[in-house]
C-alpha cells in the first residue's frame, strides 16, 4: 500500500527535516507531514538565526548536549547542503559590574560544556572589536565558534535532498487525529490518511496537541511569542558578531546580529501567549525592541526597516528538550520543546532521532540497511548575484532564463525562480520562491518583482492567477478578473 | 567591451527624454538600458488622464505620453534600445564609466560610456517599512502593484479596499477600483493634509464620495491567511495614535500608498554624493552628479508630481550629458542651494555663476501654507519672491533664476529659498 511507511515524521520544521534526510540514508519509508503549504513555515522561518555554541545551556542537559555537538556539526552540514553560513562571533555583553559573575558564570558553564575557544573581554577589547557598543559595557564573553545561518534554508535545503533520497513529502497534511490499530498508526487529516509504524512527532509548538492524541499528556507547550524587526543591508556594518545581552529566565534576550545574507536581524521580545496561531506583532514589542537594543547598541536607531514579524518559541515546562520514546507507546518518539538552541541542537537532534526510530524499529524485527546511492548533498543552486562575470556570461550563453533579473533588489534571475519551483520539495507558492532564491526579501519586499514571480508560479504550476497564494491555504492574491 | 558616448539607464519618461534631447544636441551614439520588456517605464499602468498638460498642452493617459517618447526612441538611429536588460552596476573609472548590464540575449554586458544618465525611477514604500503590528496576510499591497494587477494583467487583488496614504497612486487607484466595481472605504492619510495633487482629491475621491480621513492610519492588520480587516485610529500632532479613536474595518484589500523612493542603488554604488531629502544625488544645473560625466534625472533624482516636470528636468539632462561628452566644461564657479523656513528640498543643489539660460530651482514645501509668500535670497540679497494662495507638499514649486543674477553672486554663495509667513 502507498500510503503505509515505516516512519512518518510530523512536522516540517528544521528539525522534522534534517531527521527526514537524516533516515533518507536507510532503506526505510519515510513520509514527512507538513501542516503547511511549505517547510519551515513555523518556528524555522522566525528566529534568531543563531547558531549558539552553547555556554548558555545548564550542564548535563539534552539542551547542552544537543547544542554543542550540533552547532560542531553545522559548518559542515550547511556547506554539503549549499546553505549560508557564517562564523561571525558572538558576544554576552555585561553592561555593570553586576552582570560581571554572570558572565564569568557564562565562561565557566560553557567550558563545562565542551565549548572551544571561550573567553571575557575586558571593556577596551570589547570597544576594539565592536566599536558601536555601548561604552558603558563592563566586558563580555567571546565566542569565537559562533556562528549564524539562514534556518528556512537549511530546513528547505534538507527536505530537498530528503525527497530526492527517497523520502515522501506531503505538504498541506495536517494531523487532526492518530490511532493505533494492528501495530501501525494511522494519521489522519481532513479527507486524507497514512499510516506508519513508528512516527517522530516534531511539531514545534504543536507537539504537546500532537503527543495528547495518543493519550499523551506528559509535557505541556507554552508559545512564547519574539518580535524581531528586520533591517535592510544599508544597515549592514552595525556589529559584526552576534551581540547577546545577559539572558534572563524568559531567554536570551535581545540581540542585534548581522544575517547571511547582509541584512540586519533585531529581536526577539518574549511573551508568553496562548493562542498557537497567532503570529501577530505588537506595537508595543516593536517599540520596546528599538529600547532594549540601544541598551546594547546606545547610538543606534532602527531605521531602514524591510519588515518585522513574530516567531513562536515552543517552550516547554520541562525546560528542557524531550527526546526520547512516549510513555504511551515507545514506537511515538518525541522531539518537543524545541526553543533555542534548537536551531544550533538540530543536526544533532536530528541524528539521535534518527537512532531513536531505527531503534524502535529494531525492537520489532525491522533492520533497515543503508543505501548505498544516499546523496549526501545537493546542487548547488545558482545565485547569479554571487557569481563572478565569467561564469554568469558562461551561464547565460548555456541558459538565457538567468539573464533575464526578475528580482532587481536582490538580483534573482527568471532562472533561479524556475528552479526553486521544480526542485524537489519546491515553492508552491509566493513566500516558498521568497525563502528559496529571495526574491522578494529585499527593500521593495515584492513590490516590482511579485506580479512576476505570480506569473510564473501560474505558469509553471500550470494553475489560474487567481489560484497563486502568498503561503497557501487562503492567501491568494487575486480575487478574479476586471470588468 | 561595447564603447558608448551616453549609457542612459532606463526607458521611462526619464531615460527616453535625455537619450532623444542628446541626440538633439548632436551625440550619435547612444544606448538606453530598459530592464523591462518594452519603453515607457511606470507610464505604460498609468491607463488614466492627465499627463501632459504641461509638456504638450493636451490631456493624454500614461502610455500615450510615454509613446510620443517612444516611438521617436525606436526611429532614432543614434539611439540603440536594450529592453529587458537589468544593469548591476555602475562605476566611473580614470574619466570614462564601466556599466554592467545582463540580458538574455546578450548575456553579461560589459559597456563603456563617456557619459552616463541615471533615470531609473521610485519604488514604493512597503508595509515593512511602516512597521504596522498585526498578522502578514496576503492582501496587503503597494497601489503601484495593483495597478499593474489591475490595469496591465486584468486581475483584481480585492472587491473591499482599505487605501492607507493618500499619495496620487492611491488616489488613482481608489477611483479605478472603484470603476471595477470595488467597494473602496476609505483612505487614510497619517498627516492632516494629503500628499496627493488636489484634482486627485477631487477627481478621484470626492467624486465617488470616498472619504479622506486625514491624521488617522493603520494601526493593526487582522486575518491569518488572507487580510480580513484593518484596525484604524486617529494620531495627535505627534502622529501617535489617539487611544479610544479605534476603529475596526472589515476589508480584503489594504492598498499602500506611502511614499516613493528614489532607486538610487547604482548611484550609490558609483559613489555620488547624495541628498539625504531627496534620496537623489545631489545635482547641479544640469543635472550632473558629483561624479564627472553622471548625470541624474527624473524620479530617481526626486520624486516629482507630474511626468510634464520630468521631461523638462530630463532634457536638461541629455544636453548636459551631450555637452559632457562633447568636451564643453562649466567654468566661472559655482553656488549652492538651501531649503528653509518649511522648504524641505531645492534641485539643483548646485547652479554654475556662467549660465546663457535662466536656471529654474524646483522645491518642495514641508507643510500646507495659505496666502505665504515664497522667496529667494542670498544673504540680505532678495533674488525672487512670489505670493502663492496655497502651498502643499504635494506639489512641486519653482523659481527661475536669471543668468545676470547669478553672474552677480560671489562664488561658494548660498541661495536660500524659505516661505515668509
Amino acid at each position: 500500500m502507498s500510503d503505509c511507511y515505516d516512519i512518518a515524521i510530523v512536522g516540517g520544521g528544521v528539525v522534522g527535516t534534517l531527521t527526514a534526510r537524516a533516515l533518507s540514508r536507510t532503506n526505510l519509508s519515510v513520509v514527512l507531514l507538513e501542516r503547511c503549504n511549505d517547510v519551515a513555515m513555523g518556528t524555522t522561518k522566525a528566529n534568531s538565526a543563531i547558531v549558539h555554541t552553547g555556554f548558555d545551556a545548564k550542564p548535563g542537559s539534552m539542551k547542552a548536549k544537543m547544542n554543542v555537538a550540533g552547532s560542531k556539526m553545522m559548518r559542515t552540514l550547511c556547506e554539503t547542503l549549499h546553505v549560508p553560513f557564517k562564523n561571525n562571533g558572538s558576544l554576552v555583553v555585561g553592561f555593570s559590574e553586576d552582570e560581571r559573575p554572570e558572565l564569568e558564570a557564562l565562561l565557566v558553564r560553557g567550558q563545562n560544556n565542551g565549548v572551544e575557544g571561550l573567553r571575557l573581554l575586558s571593556a577596551e577589547e570589547l570597544q576594539q572589536m565592536e566599536p558601536m557598543v555601548s561604552k558603558t559595557a563592563v566586558g563580555a564573553l567571546y565566542a569565537p565558534t559562533g556562528s549564524i545561518v539562514s534556518p528556512f534554508e537549511l530546513a528547505i535545503a534538507a527536505a530537498e535532498n530528503a525527497v530526492r533520497n527517497g523520502v515522501t513529502l506531503l505538504r498541506n497534511f495536517e494531523v487532526e487525529a492518530i490511532t493505533w490499530q494492528e501495530d501501525m498508526f494511522a494519521l489522519c487529516a481532513p479527507n486524507r490518511q497514512i499510516t506508519a509504524r513508528t512516527v517522530v512527532n516534531a511539531a514545534g509548538v504543536h507537539a504537546d496537541d500532537i503527543a495528547r492524541m495518543i493519550g499523551d499528556d506528559s509535557f505541556h507547550i507554552q508559545p512564547r511569542r519574539g518580535e524581531y524587526v528586520l533591517l535592510d543591508s544599508s544597515q549592514n556594518g552595525v556589529v559584526s558578531n552576534t551581540i547577546f545581552q545577559c539572558p534572563s529566565k524568559m531567554g536570551k534576550g535581545v540581540l542585534i546580529a548581522p544575517t547571511v545574507h547582509g541584512n540586519v536581524l533585531i529581536g526577539p521580545s518574549a511573551e508568553d501567549i496562548e493562542d498557537k496561531y497567532d503570529l501577530s506583532t505588537t506595537s508595543a514589542g516593536l517599540r520596546n525592541i528599538q529600547t532594549i537594543v540601544n541598551r546594547s547598541v546606545p547610538a543606534y536607531v532602527i531605521r531602514d526597516i524591510i519588515t518585522s514579524f513574530t516567531g513562536l518559541r515552543a517552550h516547554c515546562d520541562k525546560d528542557d528538550f524531550i527526546l526520547r520514546a512516549s510513555e504511551v507507546n515507545p514506537q511515538f518518539i518525541h522531539a518537543a520543546g524545541i526553543e533555542s538552541p534548537g536551531l544550533s541542537a538540530a543536526p544533532a537532534i536530528a541524528e539521535y532521532l534518527a537512532e531513536l526510530a531505527i531503534g524502535a524499529l529494531a525492537a520489532r524485527g525491522i533492520q533497515p540497511t543503508e543505501k548505498a546511492d544516499w546523496l549526501a548533498g545537493r546542487t548547488e543552486p545558482v545565485r547569479i548575484k554571487e557569481m563572478s562575470p565569467e561564469a554568469l556570461r558562461t551561464l547565460v550563453r548555456k541558459n538565457p532564463a538567468y539573464g533575464r533579473v526578475v528580482c532587481r533588489c536582490e538580483t534573482v534571475s527568471e532562472g533561479e525562480i524556475l528552479d526553486a519551483i521544480h526542485a524537489p520539495a519546491g515553492a508552491l507558492d509566493l513566500d516558498g520562491v521568497k525563502r528559496r532564491v529571495r526574491a522578494g526579501m529585499g527593500r521593495c519586499q515584492g513590490g516590482f518583482c511579485g506580479t512576476k514571480v505570480l506569473a510564473i508560479l501560474a505558469e509553471e504550476l500550470k494553475i489560474p492567477y487567481e489560484a497563486v497564494t502568498k503561503c497557501g491555504g487562503a492567501s491568494q492574491i487575486l480575487i478574479g478578473k476586471t470588468k | 567591451m561595447s564603447n558608448y558616448d551616453i549609457i542612459v539607464i532606463g526607458g521611462g519618461p526619464a531615460g527616453m527624454a535625455a537619450a532623444l534631447e542628446a541626440e538633439k544636441h548632436g551625440v550619435k551614439n547612444i544606448l538606453l538600458l530598459e530592464r523591462a520588456e518594452t519603453l515607457g517605464g511606470i507610464l505604460e499602468q498609468c491607463i488614466h488622464t492627465g499627463f501632459g498638460l504641461h509638456f504638450f498642452g493636451e490631456e493624454l493617459s500614461g502610455p500615450e505620453y510615454a509613446d510620443r517618447f517612444a516611438v521617436q526612441t525606436e526611429a532614432s538611429c543614434a539611439i540603440t534600445v536594450k529592453t529587458d536588460t537589468m544593469v548591476l552596476d555602475v562605476q566611473a573609472q580614470d574619466g570614462t564609466h564601466i556599466v554592467t548590464a545582463v540580458n538574455k540575449e546578450d548575456g553579461l554586458l560589459a559597456l563603456t560610456a563617456a557619459a552616463v544618465v541615471l533615470a531609473m525611477g521610485c519604488r514604493e514604500r512597503p508595509r515593512g517599512a511602516l512597521n504596522i503590528a498585526g498578522t502578514r496576510p496576503a492582501g496587503i499591497l503597494s497601489a503601484g502593484t495593483a495597478q499593474k494587477y489591475v490595469n496591465l494583467d486584468g486581475y483584481m487583488p480585492g472587491k473591499e479596499v482599505v487605501i492607507l496614504g493618500s499619495g496620487d497612486i492611491g488616489l488613482i487607484m481608489a477611483r479605478r477600483m472603484t470603476l471595477e466595481g470595488a467597494k473602496v472605504k476609505m483612505v487614510c492619510e497619517l498627516m492632516p493634509y494629503s500628499s496627493g495633487l488636489t484634482r486627485n482629491i477631487v477627481q478621484c475621491l470626492d467624486d465617488f464620495d470616498i472619504p479622506l480621513k486625514l491624521s488617522c492610519t493603520v494601526i493593526e492588520i487582522h486575518g491569518a491567511e488572507h487580510l480580513e480587516a484593518v484596525t484604524i485610529a486617529k494620531v495627535d500632532e505627534n502622529r501617535r495614535p489617539i487611544a479610544g479613536t479605534e476603529e475596526t474595518i472589515p476589508c480584503d484589500s489594504l492598498l499602500l500608498s506611502v511614499g516613493l523612493i528614489p532607486e538610487n542603488e547604482l548611484t550609490r554604488a558609483c559613489g555620488a554624493a547624495m541628498d539625504r531629502v531627496t534620496s537623489g544625488a545631489v545635482v547641479n544645473e544640469s543635472r550632473e552628479t558629483s561624479i564627472p560625466g553622471v548625470f541624474a534625472c527624473g524620479n530617481v533624482l526626486h520624486v516629482h508630481d507630474l511626468v510634464d516636470y520630468v521631461t523638462l528636468e530630463s532634457q536638461l539632462a541629455g544636453a548636459g550629458a551631450a555637452d559632457y561628452v562633447q568636451g564643453k566644461r562649466a567654468t566661472g564657479g559655482e553656488v549652492t542651494t538651501q531649503g528653509i523656513n518649511g522648504v524641505r528640498y531645492v534641485v539643483p543643489q548646485r547652479v554654475g555663476r556662467a549660465q546663457s539660460e535662466a536656471v529654474k530651482l524646483y522645491f518642495r514645501v514641508g507643510q500646507v501654507y495659505k496666502n505665504a509668500c515664497v522667496r529667494v535670497r542670498c544673504g540680505d540679497t532678495i533674488l525672487a519672491q512670489k505670493k502663492r494662495p496655497r502651498l502643499a507638499p504635494g506639489e512641486m514649486e519653482d523659481f527661475l533664476i536669471k543668468p545676470d543674477q547669478l553672474a552677480s553672486l560671489p562664488h561658494d554663495a548660498v541661495l536660500t529659498v524659505e516661505v515668509v509667513a
